[in-house]
């Protein structure tokens, strides 16, 4: 496995995938050779359900006319946390506990995982 | 297993801060360079008496070789760690731990950047993160904007409280005459300044500026030979938690909250004892987390701790006596700086905003987006 290069691969492609290791069923993000602390290196990809929460955000102020941008701290689903930012609303308008889901973009070349606001059904 | 640091076997005898502030036209060598003949010479020694050697320069990683070679020198314990601003308290960790095995005899630590001169910001040592550049983080400044959030959130801080940090730095840079920023900043002034990471405006964030520190340091045994009054090194010890802020196990808890118990069993004090507390102010909310973390108060309380000038000069504890990295230098790693205030005090060398009968001091240094933390007890000769 060639954690990094297959992540954006399966970016590329559309599809969020995280790791998770067969043994201690734990996952893992961002991808590595073996799951931190344990050393487990029995890992695999699985798609990751999406869904999160926000641990923290800020809004990065820009000198106008550049805008001002979100920056947040999202907790996933599966138990990792990383960093992204909520698109879709004010960036101002995020909050620590809001429910969100994740979302592949497209700036220029790159794929970019963000996330929105959950749609309540 | 208890920490079997060599308490009070080794002291700081000799430092010296160079080019505070602005100081165009020199090297970060240069002013490192300078800083470290000028603590020498504190303590009646030179370059050549020099046998263990510790340095960083930002843009130089192997800095460690290339300072020997300035100095002229062939020092036989040399580092040049990079665990961030706190690599300076490491390396008294390690200055200490050689002296007491013989592996040296004299130790030099010492700093310089020539950042605000050379580029008018602060210069990055953080390797681009394939899992945060595409998110645009302001690093640092964001990272630790998304600590004091989480804190605001999760225990009601204030942005008035981020205030009070800022306007007691600057109450106590206006006492010292080599504070870069001394004119008076009131909380009005802090609340409406330029936003820049919420909930940090540019008051929230530390100075850029050039600046060099250098500290001596021997064995206890021959401290009294060389300075009149040394800063014996009691205690030290260090926590790295994380690399990159996304992965912070919890934001409103730093290393300190596990390096700190353990510097404070080596020195057999507590936090009660501590006359004078030099922390890493690279932004208003750490000297909160730091405060709680060492146990100046509970987690979740440095925001009501730092307000009504508590940390002001006057108040009931001194914190950040030099006007701090917010108000007196930061020229991008801060660390040194607050090994040679704490020194200074503990020496009675700091003139108008000196701490009265000031015995114990604690010294600590934040590396990375508070990914690493490390802190120094020192004492006078009372305390050994």
């Amino acid at each position: 496995m060639n954690p990094e290069k297959e992540y954006f691969e399966h970016l590329a492609a559309g599809r969020f995938m995280i790791q998770k290791s067969r043994g201690t069923g734990g996952h893992v993000f961002y991808p590595r050779m073996a799951e931190p602390g344990t050393g487990a290196a029995d890992l695999e990809w699985v798609p990751a359900s999406g869904r999160g929460t926000v641990y923290s955000t800020t809004v990065i102020r820009q000198k106008p006319p550049a805008p001002n941008y979100n920056l947040a701290l999202i907790d996933l689903a599966e138990g990792p946390r990383m960093m992204s930012r909520v698109d879709g609303i004010a960036p101002e308008a995020v909050t620590i506990g809001m429910p969100v889901t994740a979302k592949i973009v497209q700036e220029g070349e790159q794929p970019v995982l963000v996330f929105v606001p959950e749609v309540r059904r | 297993m208890k920490e079997n640091f060599p308490r009070g076997k080794a002291a700081i005898v000799g430092t010296a801060t160079f080019g505070c502030g602005a100081a165009p036209g020199y090297s970060s060598m240069e002013l490192a360079h300078r800083a470290s003949v000028l603590a020498l010479a504190s303590a009646g020694l030179k370059p050549s008496d020099v046998d263990g050697l510790f340095v960083v320069i930002m843009d130089d990683a192997l800095a460690g070789l290339t300072f020997a070679e300035t100095l002229g020198i062939h020092p036989r314990f040399l580092d040049n760690n990079r665990t961030g601003g706190s690599s300076f308290q490491v390396h008294a960790m390690l200055a200490a731990l050689a002296l007491d095995a013989g592996l040296c005899e004299v130790a030099l630590i010492a700093y310089g950047s020539n950042q605000r001169s050379s580029t008018g910001k602060l210069v990055s040592s953080s390797r681009p993160s394939p899992w945060e550049s595409a998110y645009k983080p302001l690093r640092p400044i964001s990272s630790y904007a998304l600590a004091a959030a989480r804190h605001m959130h999760q225990y009601g801080t204030t942005k008035a409280q981020l205030g009070a940090v800022a306007v007691a730095a600057r109450q106590w840079a206006r006492l010292n005459p080599e504070a870069y920023t001394r004119e008076a900043l009131t909380l009005d002034d802090y609340m409406q300044a330029r936003p820049v990471a919420d909930p940090f405006g540019v008051r929230d964030c530390c100075l850029v500026t050039d600046g060099a520190a250098a500290v001596v340091m021997t064995r206890a045994d021959r401290a009294r030979d060389l300075c009149a009054s040394p800063a014996y090194v009691l205690a030290g010890a260090q926590a790295t938690t994380h690399r990159e802020i996304a992965s912070m196990p919890d934001l409103t808890v730093t290393g300190l909250a596990d390096a700190g118990p353990r510097a404070y069993a080596q020195a057999g004090v507590g936090p009660k004892d501590i006359d004078v507390v030099e922390l890493y102010d690279a932004f208003t909310i750490n000297p909160i987390l730091f405060l709680e973390d060492l146990g100046f108060c509970a987690k979740g309380e440095g925001g009501a701790f730092v307000e009504g000038g508590r940390i002001a000069p006057g108040g009931s504890l001194a914190v950040n006596t030099n006007g701090g990295g917010l108000s007196c230098v930061h020229p991008g790693m801060y660390g040194l700086f607050t090994i040679v205030e704490a020194a200074r005090q503990l020496g009675g060398q700091a003139g108008e905003r000196q701490v009265a009968d000031a015995k114990l001091a604690l010294a600590q240094g934040n590396g990375g987006e508070l990914s690493h933390e490390a802190l120094l007890i020192l004492g006078t000769e009372e305390t050994l």
